[in-house]
């Protein structure tokens, strides 16, 4: 008899990843589950309505009609107008949340007496639900309500645009302002004051350092924004409801299906606006590169890494 | 000189940031005569739009539904997601690479997007018009931020301290009950308020899937509020009802200030 000392440990190394295995997804089922039950099967389900000729109404002619419904929203001059809405407001209002949430963080970032007083500030548009800055915006632009001026700011088109992107920039620039803030806290002092000793202008420093420093917040916070307006909605039904040309596609969509009861229509606009924030997502996944298994990674603890608390 | 700058910047974003606060706060506090009198400061100042909306059960059934369905929320996604970021961020296993894909898909397709399937689901299960027909529907976006936020404050904790409890004799679940929780409640209490706020702000459901005091909740009961006059939109019951569910959600972005901007942003930055 010779002795096989390798033999338990490598049943045991084998054993254990297995036994961890079965742990992990003990874990995690219970969460995919109710994901893929409350997330994924009804937008399955929406898929399923679009094929269907369905309107509440007159239940009795529903069937199948493949991508009729598409075709009629495609076809439709209202989903093109609403889209051209939608694009208005997204474009203006992220590039506005952008630039002024980086003035503010650059602002905040030479923070000197008071500035806890600005931080807790900023924190009051977020903390407000939409329903209720949207109710605050409008009143500020009604004639007879309004401290500021005279004019009926939601009887035309362009005011319409005018209050609505401004509701949004006031109620998400200080969520992006904060996280391009903590973006900045990661870019090293030390790194900024050796390019200005080398003699980097400010415009230099700002693309050579600052900017690759804070990609991938800048990213976080443009992707998360751009999904959010795109599917806006709160704002332009508390204000305008769509009138003046303002309407979204999530406002169309919502108008046929709790409106017109016109499941199968509503449901193709709903099923098409998905379509667009996935392939929005995807696509600044893809030109960016962005690696976003990263934010899963655990984080290898420096001992001179500074309490995220700190940051500010 | 930079100085000078750096206040006249923080004075004019505390402007911007409070005066539309400060004007619904106005409006809440005037009487039908002197609404439309356009001062910030109120001439005349009444507690009668307050007295108002407490005595309507339309608001305070509002305000219950808008309570009970935001903590169920919270407590469920909490419940659910921290032990799925927990073995995302410190276990490897088969499909892993699967779940956040499905995570982030989830959370961002657009609400509007299942309004259609839901209504009618709701009405052939009977869920619609009630509790759990907003739960289920909140839990779709709260389970994935929950997680997402959660899984930022694992990344933080310090394994070695699990791993030396472990060493010393303890069960992995006795070091993960003992000593990776109680690091991790920071995180936690974070994904707890963003669950919150999350579901006390959702208007798409709220309105398309209720439709009486029995489970609307108070971002869809402002919108629909009834006005006194036909055509006049009742201003100062919703201007004090709008004061109403701000104050509770401000306190507690204020108290938690700190801990919220570091949950806020922990995802992001990566290094």
């Amino acid at each position: 008899m010779t002795e096989a000392p390798p033999q338990p440990p490598r049943t045991r190394r084998k054993r254990r990843p297995r036994a961890g295995r079965r742990t992990a997804w003990l874990l995690t089922a219970p969460a995919v589950v109710v994901m893929l039950a409350v997330g994924a099967y009804p937008v399955g389900y929406a898929i399923w309505l679009s094929l269907q000729r369905y309107d509440l109404r007159f239940p009795s002619q529903r069937g199948f009609v493949g991508l009729g419904n598409y075709a009629a929203v495609l076809g439709a001059r209202v989903f093109w107008t609403d889209l051209g809405a939608t694009a208005v407001i997204t474009a203006i209002a992220v590039t506005a949340e952008l630039v002024l949430g980086f003035a503010i963080a650059l602002t905040l970032r030479r923070g000197l007496a008071g500035r806890r007083a600005v931080h807790a500030a900023l924190l009051l548009p977020y903390g407000i639900i939409t329903v209720v800055a949207a109710f605050a915006w409008q009143y500020a632009a009604t004639p007879d309500l309004s401290f500021l001026s005279g004019r009926a700011w939601l009887g035309e088109r362009w005011s319409s645009f005018a209050v609505v992107i401004a509701t949004e920039v006031w109620k998400t620039t200080p969520l992006a302002a904060l996280l391009l803030l903590a973006g900045l806290a990661a870019v090293p002092e030390e790194l900024m004051d050796t390019a200005k000793m080398d003699g980097a202008t400010a415009w230099q420093r700002f693309r050579r350092v600052m900017l690759p420093g804070i990609r991938p917040v800048l990213l976080v916070v443009l992707l998360y924004r751009t999904l959010d307006s795109v599917r806006v909605f709160d704002t332009v039904f508390i204000q305008t409801n769509g009138a003046n040309g303002t309407e979204t596609v999530s406002l169309l969509a919502y108008d046929q299906l709790a409106g017109r009861l016109n499941l199968g229509l509503g449901s193709a606009v709903s099923v098409l606006l998905f379509l667009l924030s996935a392939a929005i997502a995807l696509g600044f996944v893809w030109v960016f590169r962005a690696d976003l298994r990263e934010l899963y990674r655990p984080r290898p603890v420096e001992p001179d890494e500074p309490d995220p608390e700190d940051v500010w | 000189m930079r100085r000078l700058g750096w206040y006249a910047g923080s004075a004019v974003i505390l402007l911007v940031a409070a005066v539309p606060v400060l004007w619904i706060l106005s409006l809440s506090l005037k009487s039908p005569a002197t609404v439309t009198d356009k001062r910030l400061w109120p001439s005349d100042p009444t507690l009668a739009n307050y007295r108002s909306i407490a005595g309507s059960a339309l608001f305070t059934h509002a305000l219950l539904n808008s309570v009970g369905i935001g903590l169920i929320t919270t407590v469920l996604a909490v419940v659910l997601a921290t032990p799925a970021a927990y073995a995302l961020t410190r276990l490897q296993f088969r499909g892993k690479a699967l779940v956040l894909p499905l995570t982030l898909a989830i959370a961002v397709f657009p609400p509007v997007a299942i309004v259609g399937p839901l209504f009618d689901l709701w009405r052939a299960l009977r869920l619609y018009d009630t509790w759990p027909g907003l739960v289920i529907p909140y839990l779709s976006f709260s389970v994935p931020l929950a997680m997402w936020t959660l899984a930022a404050a694992f990344r933080g904790v310090p394994w070695e301290m699990a791993e030396a409890a472990q060493a010393d004799g303890a069960t992995p679940w006795q070091s993960f009950r003992r000593v990776v929780l109680p690091l991790a409640r920071p995180g936690m209490i974070t994904a707890a308020i963003l669950v919150f706020f999350f579901a006390w702000n959702d208007f798409v459901f709220a309105i398309s899937l209720t439709s009486s005091d029995r489970s609307r909740t108070v971002p869809a009961a402002l919108a629909f509020f009834p006005g006194d006059a036909q055509f006049a939109q009742p201003v100062g019951s919703i201007a004090a009802a709008a004061v109403v569910v701000t104050v509770p959600v401000l306190v507690a972005a204020l108290v938690f200030q700190r801990r919220l901007v570091a949950g806020l942003t922990a995802g992001v930055v990566t290094r």
